[in-house]
């Protein structure tokens, strides 16, 4: 553990010591093929894996096909007959389920349709970001020297941007509000966490002794990156992905819930939570019934994230 | 070590200029003209708009009043707003003690009950208390902070009454309590996670194997040997955990109205007060820098074994 | 060791910091305390920190409004019903609505003991009036006679004093506009024509933060972001002398932390319950709940160089007017803050009428009938622009869906983040085809809520609305000779508006306050403003 501290310290970026930690060991501990038939060979009887996977299949199938599960219209609103009509807990799945909002629509619809927003965007920011960062990361580990000193410094200057206060800078600057452009922002704001983790991956593993023969064989800078460094340097980067992607739902909602992430007509369970505040006193399931689905959705991304980290990085058990 | 932290202390400066030019950016790219807005729906008169940014130096190009802004900034001068007529440091001291005050609160809160959970859960790996542990905060990682705070707030307030629902003006500290144990769940559970897998490791190391052959009371051996080492990643978590304590705090000011940062901030976005966002931020940037140079120098403390030159 | 030595440095670092954070919290607690005390006899209300130094012609938010209010007493005043009280004047007369003499009441006195004289009203005039002092409200002056010498649409201002004011004695003075204008009178009691005494031409800045006025409080501090306090002002000869000691105006961050204070008896007024507190509050206020209408309205706008509304036949408009379910919206999703709109002009103002018409009526096969009828909405589609900060999102959308249900018109929120925005969009013309539209009654008449919103030229005609019927009938009120005729022409125009429908009015405000137990003789004023000088404190 020393030594790999003082290789990043000398450096002089602080990377999250654990993270990288943990990096050098998966990726020494075995060789590449192993790790990975191993980890899926753990992951299967995990019961945090099946758990957490079935209910992800089950959101993904809600946000890809939502008329299998209601066929209430999410826009549909009768104020006169339905506003605030309380919910009939007895009905199982039909549109007076969950009750109505103050639009007098059925929350049951809303709830179902809304999980495509909050799903795409957690999933293509953190696709985004994997991307981003790993390029960054493993550009400024490999190459060293001042490529590095300057992507560092500019991981720094966004590490050190407050997420949430950057995003509300970023999507205020936006006048409609598409899932397209929280997910950009998100991206944007994101990417920093990824790099460090794949950077500080990239050194240990470049001093390996086969990236060493490949070098000696006289293979291309850009087949070592590609086929040596990344195989091997991925697997941290993996871990922290899977839970960031709870997370980025977590946030979208967040900013939904402070007026500034997706907005109307988009369906999404941020939108309603924060329309749903105001009935807090008064009809308090409006706010809660969006709540708990969030809730449910992040926990099966961190199980799910939890659950690959103990496979991927033994040492953990 | 003093030329480790001269460096250190340079490499920031490219980092806090970077920070301050990317908010200010983004601040200018923003819709909107804040000295219109003074009119609000009333009728404008551009002869007297025109006055009033020349007289602001809002006439001049981004660069310039960029570099007006910085060196204004380096003489202590963090501008003024546009409509209050208010200097933003005094909008920043109204606001940043309270958000510290919080956020201090809230890192205390995760730091003992974090530690003292990790510690407990980690002696004992694998067992129901450790499980228990595990659910706890796969739950608090899982429920965003502000359904969090909503529960609360209804619970607390709404239904038991303990609590008042808002904080009020003067954020008293009893009042912040709620707030802070909010905000600082997500970090707790975190900490709680770190602190149990640093202890249970450490419990199969040899030195542990030594300690406890050397036959020196328990008390010792995990007061000393085990929670010394522990404590490296998990310091490393709470000494960047403070600035993001803080901007975090935006959320869980907004549910329980506290009047700190975060308020400040969303008002001064609302209303284009574009030197208050930067200076806010700006100030949550060198808390956090600040923060993790002191995290790196405490490694030397905490392992000896580490040396900076 | 050079390690531990390090350490010793970096703990005597953190402690430091800490003890330095401590210090400043304690002793921000320690003022905080001092302050919480509310003088006995004063009463207490909800008003935020207003967003510019107090000078009257550079205030034109209602935070702002009622600080002057409480400190400034201008030639006149208005009753609840809208009717003119002078206050500072003695008699404001014409002849012809285009030279108006003003006689002031003799004896009265600013809070450093100067007289309010002629000059008091003319140079303070002059100076709002003046392009150079950049005031938010200097337009408001644009009637007298000079205004562009002082006010030129571009460069330096020719003069420093407009030709229209004169005084005759200290006492007496005339006002000669560049046109007659017949309801000048009324515009007189706004705020925002308050007198000046001579220390504030030495330097404004400063008194903007410590403004001595002429009004029935007396300014006594400010702490920023907090509260403002005045006294009351023993010496105050006006009829809306205070009837309680002094005022704390308190600043909240929302109105939910307003009205939890207002339960528990820190507060004694509140102006505006929030949207979470007000399914219950009259459960929890009783017969100290305050439920009341006043003179503003609220509608949706059309702009008519937008491609939805260009050249669109009137008879669209009007039926996208009877597709909205103004009484169900009011009732449900706007929690009774709200009246149904029946005209163009709120309850309140001198010459409000019903207008025999069914445009205001709900009914949805009519209203798809008139949209087909004059050709339907291009592309069949229209978009809502609204603030998002400013809590009209679930109003607009249930007008947007109570549109799409009844004509089949697709209709879509069009959400701006922030007022900011919003105003900007519709200053450059991007507006896509509605834009929320809200307007409180400068001065209680019709006029108001016609010239000012609909005339070619006004200031504040964002639909870009263009019509020489329109303008020509609103021209007619304007040269009446007294104010009766006016009115009335202005209730013709009224008619003709409605027949080019350059708004669709929904609803009427109502204000939705209370007040608490230790209080008495909470009113109202037409533009939804508490009387404060009139609350009592309970004995």
């Amino acid at each position: 553990m020393p030594e790999a501290l003082e290789a990043t310290v000398k450096d002089g970026t602080p990377v999250a010591p654990d993270a990288q930690v943990k990096a050098a060991d998966a990726a020494k501990a075995e060789k590449p093929r192993s790790l990975w038939s191993d980890a899926w060979h753990d992951l299967r009887r995990n019961p945090l894996f099946v758990v957490s996977a079935i209910l992800i299949v089950f959101l993904l199938t809600m946000s890809a096909f939502p008329g299998l599960f209601t066929s209430a219209d999410p826009r549909h609103a009768d104020l006169a007959k339905h506003y605030l009509q309380k919910p009939n807990w007895g009905n199982l799945f039909a549109e007076d389920w969950f009750g109505y909002d103050v639009q007098g629509r059925s929350i049951y619809a809303r709830v179902i349709y809304g999980a495509r927003a909050s799903i795409a965007v957690g999933v293509l920011v953190t696709l985004l970001v994997t991307v981003i960062g790993t390029v960054t990361g493993m550009l400024a580990g490999y190459f060293g020297g001042w490529i590095d000193t300057l992507l560092s410094r500019v991981t720094d200057i966004f590490f050190g941007i407050p997420f949430i206060l950057g995003a509300m800078v970023v999507l205020t600057s936006f006048e409609q509000r598409h899932v397209w452009v929280v997910i950009l922002a998100l991206a944007f704001l994101g990417w920093t966490q990824i790099a460090r983790v794949a950077r500080g991956s990239v050194i240990t593993i470049k001093q390996a002794d086969y990236v060493m023969a490949a070098k000696a064989l006289g293979a291309s800078t850009s087949r070592i990156l590609l086929r040596h460094i990344l195989p091997n340097a991925i697997a941290p980067v993996i871990v922290v992905a899977t839970i960031a992607l709870g997370g980025y739902i977590s946030a979208e909602a967040t900013l939904s819930f402070l007026g500034i992430g997706l907005e109307a007509p988009t369906v999404s369970w941020g939108v309603d939570i924060s329309s749903g505040q105001e009935q807090l006193r008064n009809a308090a399931y409006v706010l809660i019934i969006p709540s708990i689905m969030v809730s449910i959705t992040v926990l099966a991304f961190i199980m799910l994230g939890d659950a690959v980290r103990n496979a991927l990085d033994p040492k953990l058990r | 070590m003093g030329r480790y932290v001269a460096r250190r202390l340079l490499q920031m400066i490219p980092v806090f200029i970077g920070s301050t030019l990317l908010v200010f950016l983004m601040m200018y790219a923003l819709p909107g003209d804040p000295v219109r807005a003074l009119a609000g729906e009333q009728a404008v008169d551009q002869a007297q708009i025109a006055q009033m940014k020349k007289d602001l130096g809002l006439d001049l190009p981004i660069w310039q009043q960029y570099w007006n802004y910085l060196t204004g900034l380096f003489q202590g001068d963090f501008g003024t707003q546009i409509a209050t007529q208010r200097p933003v440091a005094e909008v920043i001291g109204d606001a940043f003690p309270i958000t510290v005050r919080l956020a201090l609160f809230a890192f205390a809160f995760t730091a003992i009950v974090g530690i003292a959970m990790g510690v407990l859960a980690g002696l004992k790996a694998d067992t129901f208390r450790d499980r228990g542990l595990l659910v706890v905060t796969l739950l608090l990682i899982s429920v965003p902070s502000f359904v969090l705070g909503f529960l609360a707030q209804y619970f607390f307030a709404h239904q038991l009454g303990w609590v008042e629902p808002n904080v009020s003006a003067l954020a008293e500290s009893h009042e912040l309590i709620l707030p802070a144990v909010v905000l600082g769940s997500l970090s707790l559970a975190y900490v709680a996670r770190l602190t149990r897998t640093s202890v249970a490791e450490n419990l199969r190391s040899d030195y542990m194997r030594t300690a406890v052959a050397k036959g020196l009371p328990r008390r010792r051996i995990v007061g000393v040997h085990l929670m010394r080492n522990s404590m490296i990643p998990v310091v490393t978590f709470l000494g960047t955990d403070i600035g993001t304590l803080m901007g975090g705090a935006v959320v869980t000011e907004g549910i329980f109205n506290v009047q700190g940062v975060g308020y400040a901030v969303f008002g001064a976005l609302k209303s284009r007060e574009g030197s208050t966002v930067v200076g806010i931020v700006t100030l949550i940037v060198v808390v956090y820098l600040v923060a993790s140079l002191l995290v790196d120098l405490l490694y030397a403390v905490l392992d000896p074994r580490i040396r900076y030159a | 060791m050079r390690g531990a030595k390090s350490a010793k440095w970096v703990a005597g670092a953190i402690v430091v910091a800490l003890s330095a954070t401590a210090c400043g919290g304690s002793d921000s607690g320690d003022t905080d305390a001092k302050e919480k005390g509310k003088p006995a006899g004063y009463v207490s209300i909800d008003v935020g920190e207003p967003q510019k130094p107090l000078i009257p012609a550079d205030t034109n938010e209602t935070l702002g409004s009622y600080v002057i209010q409480s400190l400034f007493t201008q030639l006149l005043d208005f009753d609840a019903k809208g009717q003119i009280v002078y206050t500072n004047a003695e008699s404001i007369e014409t002849k012809d609505s285009k030279t108006w003499t003003v006689k002031l009441k003799k004896g009265w006195k600013f809070h450093n003991g100067e007289a309010v004289t002629s000059e008091s009203y003319i140079n303070a005039w002059n100076w709002y009036a003046n392009v150079k002092n950049k005031q938010q409200n200097a337009f408001w002056f644009e009637d007298i006679k000079g205004y562009e010498d002082v006010h030129p649409a571009k460069g330096e201002p020719k003069a420093d004093k407009m030709s229209g004011l004169k005084a005759v004695d200290d006492t007496t003075f005339t006002i000669e506009l560049s046109k007659p204008v017949p309801y000048f009178e009324y515009k007189l009691g706004y705020t925002t024509w308050a007198p000046l005494p001579k220390t504030f031409y030495d330097d404004p800045k400063a008194f903007g933060l410590k403004p001595v006025g002429n009004g029935p409080y007396i300014f006594e501090k400010w702490d920023r972001k907090k509260l403002i306090q005045v006294k009351a002002n023993p010496d105050y000869q006006g009829p809306n002398k205070a009837q309680n000691k002094g005022v704390l105006f308190k600043n909240y961050a929302t109105v939910e932390a307003a009205y939890q204070d207002l339960l528990s008896g820190n507060l004694d007024m509140i102006r505006q319950i929030g949207p979470k507190d007000l399914p219950k509050y009259k459960q929890d206020l009783g017969d100290r709940a305050i439920d009341q209408e006043y003179a503003a309205i609220q509608s949706l706008v059309p702009t008519f160089y937008s491609k939805t509304f260009k050249d669109i036949d009137p008879k669209v408009l009007q039926g996208l007017s009877m597709g909205i379910d103004r009484e169900t919206i009011t009732k449900t999703v706007l929690n009774g803050t709200r009246t149904p709109a029946t005209s163009f002009t709120p309850l309140g103002v001198q010459g409000n009428q019903k207008l025999d018409t069914d445009v205001f009526t709900f009914d949805a096969a009519k209203a798809k009938k008139l949209v087909t009828e004059g050709g339907g909405v291009p592309g069949n589609k229209i978009w809502i622009q609204y603030n998002a900060d400013g809590g009209h999102k679930e109003w607009v959308t249930a007008v947007c869906e109570s549109i799409r249900n009844s004509t089949g018109v697709e209709c879509l929120p069009d959400a701006k983040p922030d007022f900011q925005t919003d105003l900007e969009a519709r200053d450059n013309k991007q507006v896509k085809s509605f834009y929320r539209g809200g307007w409180v009654a400068d001065y209680p008449v019709n006029a108001n809520f016609m010239r000012e919103l609909y005339g070619t030229t006004a200031e504040a005609n964002n639909g870009k609305f263009s019509d020489k019927e329109v303008d020509a009938a609103f021209k007619k009120g304007d040269n009446a000779k007294s104010l009766e005729e006016s009115i009335k022409l202005y209730q013709e125009a009224e008619k003709l508006v409605l027949e080019k429908m350059p708004a669709i009015p929904l609803w009427q405000y109502r204000i939705n306050g209370g007040h608490s137990e230790a209080v008495d003789n909470v009113e109202v004023d037409f533009h939804g403003d508490l009387e404060v000088t009139g609350v009592t404190v309970k004995k």
